[in-house]
């Protein structure tokens, strides 16, 4: 491909040489690891582990409170961009700056805080109620809805700065002639809303979402401060992982275990991530 | 040109590994769980000093703290801890298992390579609003429990057996007797049936429990900080030391500490990470700070910080904080930590089963 005259920049070979060894030792290598640690099972003991209730109930609350948090962050995330960039008020640089923060904190102190700063509010405080009160949804079946706000609501402070990021600098090179064309040609807010910005910014904003969910699949840190963390009702994926992990009796099995279901975890992501990244694939579509 | 530069690097190679050799061997990491924060704090400024007197060199010690079994995982995976002080013996055992300790590392000390021991007590709100006496109010409908997660924290497992020790109708001993403590030592060593883990009043006590557990979370201090700071539950069920801590820490003025009726002998264990010492060169030292741990000086500084001295001595001067209670071990009850943790705490234990009923 070096050889293509189409290409004026040399040098292809150099940096897709880098590349993919930088790939290969950060993501592809430990990836296969995941992979041939779990082939230690056998095929009904892999079953087993990813169907045991206690874990069926961590996807289902990791998953939902993720795929909700996301989406929280989709429609709020929007509101923040737009405000920070279409208007002038004081503090903006301020406000601007603190978005990246959830990206520097460690999340202990997030949950930790988190968890003094709501103890108050009744649906997010870690109550001392020991009764649960279980979501009758199927799909959310048997979760405990207080924890699976109090996740919610941890991973929507994780995933914040994901959407803004995202759609900001899109909204920054907006060419304002283009909206003032619109509206000289009769189009209402409304329609230079639907027609000319959403589009615009809707693969960014597709790629924000996406990034914030699998964001929060994987957080730990802050979550165990913030949920009860009770089996079968309020527990995240990540905690089942670790308990395999630290599980002494016959340890090669469980860390096998463990990784089975990391392994279920990554399909899963990667499906919805596919599923996202599709959804924007259709819409270039319809609109080309 | 070339070959000088090889010469150099070898000659600094040899002279950094020389140089670690001579200066470094008096540099130990000891690797603990939650609680024993403080103690080895005091521990090891109190051993530095003794042993600076006795060899003329002043060892360098380090301490890491944090759950039990994920230290020990942390050691497995690398971590080099000279010497391990864990929560309790499943846990070291799971090290042996991965080639860094030689077996037979329990046979190595004294009293089960377990240089002090302590219990499980209830701290609950002062005044105690709720009445609580002993372990049968645990279970009742109006009380909130707070435990850490036996699948993450040593002392919850402690905690979890102490209560099904109990509930099973375990009579205990008086283990500050050294007399009773031998006959339970001896029963340990004799019992080959172990009854009470299959005993269901024990399953159904220990289950209505675990109903009253509003909170699990991932070690002792962290139900401390959730009981204490929080404010949720009213009753903690915790290490003895780590209640006292509370009551230091928080103030005499905002709990107190109820001793059940019958509670468990927690020993937990400490070893010489023989794999790490060799390549390190440190054996001699970490087998003195080890030992070091059985003489009067360390036991009490032991009882000093709730933690329950092997040596009668030292015991009786603290027993205005370490009253006797009537305890049992798990040799004799639950047969040791290889079968407790596989019965109830491995994947799919009697814990798991607990929360399967409970939906």
């Amino acid at each position: 491909m070096s050889s293509r005259p189409a290409n004026i920049l040399p040098g292809f070979g150099l940096s897709f040489g880098y590349a993919s060894l930088y790939m290969s030792l950060l993501v592809l290598i430990p990836l296969a690891g995941l992979g041939l640690k779990t082939s230690n099972l056998s095929w009904d003991q892999f079953r087993n582990t990813i169907t045991n209730p206690h874990v069926m109930a961590a996807y289902k609350l990791s998953f939902s409170a993720a795929l909700a948090a996301a989406l929280l962050n989709g429609v709020f995330g929007t509101v923040i961009a737009w405000t920070l960039v279409r208007y002038r008020f004081p503090g903006r640089k301020f406000f601007d700056a603190i978005i990246d923060l959830p990206f520097a904190m460690p999340t202990a102190v997030a949950g930790l805080t988190f968890g003094d700063l709501y103890g108050y509010v009744p649906l997010l405080a870690r109550t001392a109620d020991a009764q649960p009160w279980t979501f009758e949804i199927y799909g959310l079946y048997g979760l405990d809805v207080r924890d699976w706000c109090r996740v919610t609501v941890m991973l929507t402070f994780v995933g914040l700065p994901y959407v803004i990021r995202s759609i900001q600098p899109i909204l920054q090179d907006w060419d304002m002639e283009t909206e003032q064309a619109a509206m000289s040609l009769g189009a209402g807010p409304a329609t230079i809303m639907r027609r000319l910005i959403a589009p615009e910014i809707w693969p960014a904003w597709i790629s924000g979402v996406a990034l914030a969910f699998a964001r929060g699949v994987g957080e730990y840190g802050s979550i165990i401060f913030i949920a009860s963390n009770i089996p079968g009702l309020s527990q995240i994926a990540p905690q089942l992982i670790l308990d395999r992990i630290y599980d002494p009796i016959d340890p090669e099995k469980k860390i096998a275990a463990a990784t089975a279901i990391a392994v279920v975890m990554l399909i899963v992501s990667l499906i919805v991530l596919l599923l996202l990244n599709g959804l924007d694939y259709l819409s270039r579509r319809h609109r080309a | 040109m070339k070959k000088n530069i090889r010469t150099l690097l070898v000659s600094a190679v040899s002279a950094l590994t020389l140089g670690s050799s001579l200066f470094a061997q008096t540099k130990l990491l000891n690797v603990s769980y939650d609680p024993t924060r403080e103690l080895y704090e005091e521990i090891n400024q109190a051993f530095a000093a003794d042993y600076q007197a006795k060899h003329g060199q002043k060892p360098e010690l380090q301490q890491s703290h944090g759950g039990s079994s994920k230290q020990a995982r942390s050691v497995i995976d690398g971590l080099s801890a000279d010497v391990v002080t864990l929560a309790l013996g499943a846990d070291i055992t799971a090290i042996e298992k991965a080639g860094l300790i030689d077996a037979g590392w329990q046979a190595e000390l004294p009293f089960n390579s377990s240089p002090y021991t302590s219990t499980i007590v209830f701290l609950v709100r002062k005044g105690n609003p709720k009445g609580v006496s002993g372990w049968a109010d645990l279970i009742k409908p109006d009380i909130k429990v707070i435990t850490p997660n036996p699948k993450t924290s040593g002392g919850a497992r402690w905690n979890f057996l102490a209560a099904w020790g109990y509930a099973a109708g375990v009579a205990g001993r008086d283990l500050g007797d050294s007399a009773q403590l031998e006959a339970a030592v001896k029963a340990g060593k004799d019992a080959t049936a172990f009854p009470v883990e299959t005993n269901a009043a024990a399953r159904e006590f220990v289950t209505k429990l675990f109903k009253n557990v509003p909170v699990l979370d991932t070690g002792a201090r962290g139900s401390t900080v959730t009981f204490a700071q929080k404010n949720v539950g009213d009753v903690l069920i915790t290490w003895e030391n780590e209640a006292y801590l509370a009551l230091a820490e928080y103030g005499k003025d905002k709990f107190e500490i109820v001793n059940p009726s019958v509670s468990i002998l927690a020993e937990p264990p400490v070893a010489i990470v023989d794999k790490n010492v060799d390549s390190k060169g440190t054996r001699a030292v970490a087998e003195a700070y080890l030992k070091w741990l059985y003489t009067p000086e360390a036991q009490d500084i032991i009882g000093a910080n709730y933690y329950r001295p092997r040596d009668t001595a030292a015991l009786k001067k603290h027993a205005g904080n370490l009253p006797p209670i009537k305890l049992f071990t798990i040799d004799e009850v639950f047969g040791g930590w290889g079968r407790a943790q596989g019965a109830f705490f491995s994947e799919g234990g009697v814990f798991d089963q607990i929360y399967k009923t409970n939906q």
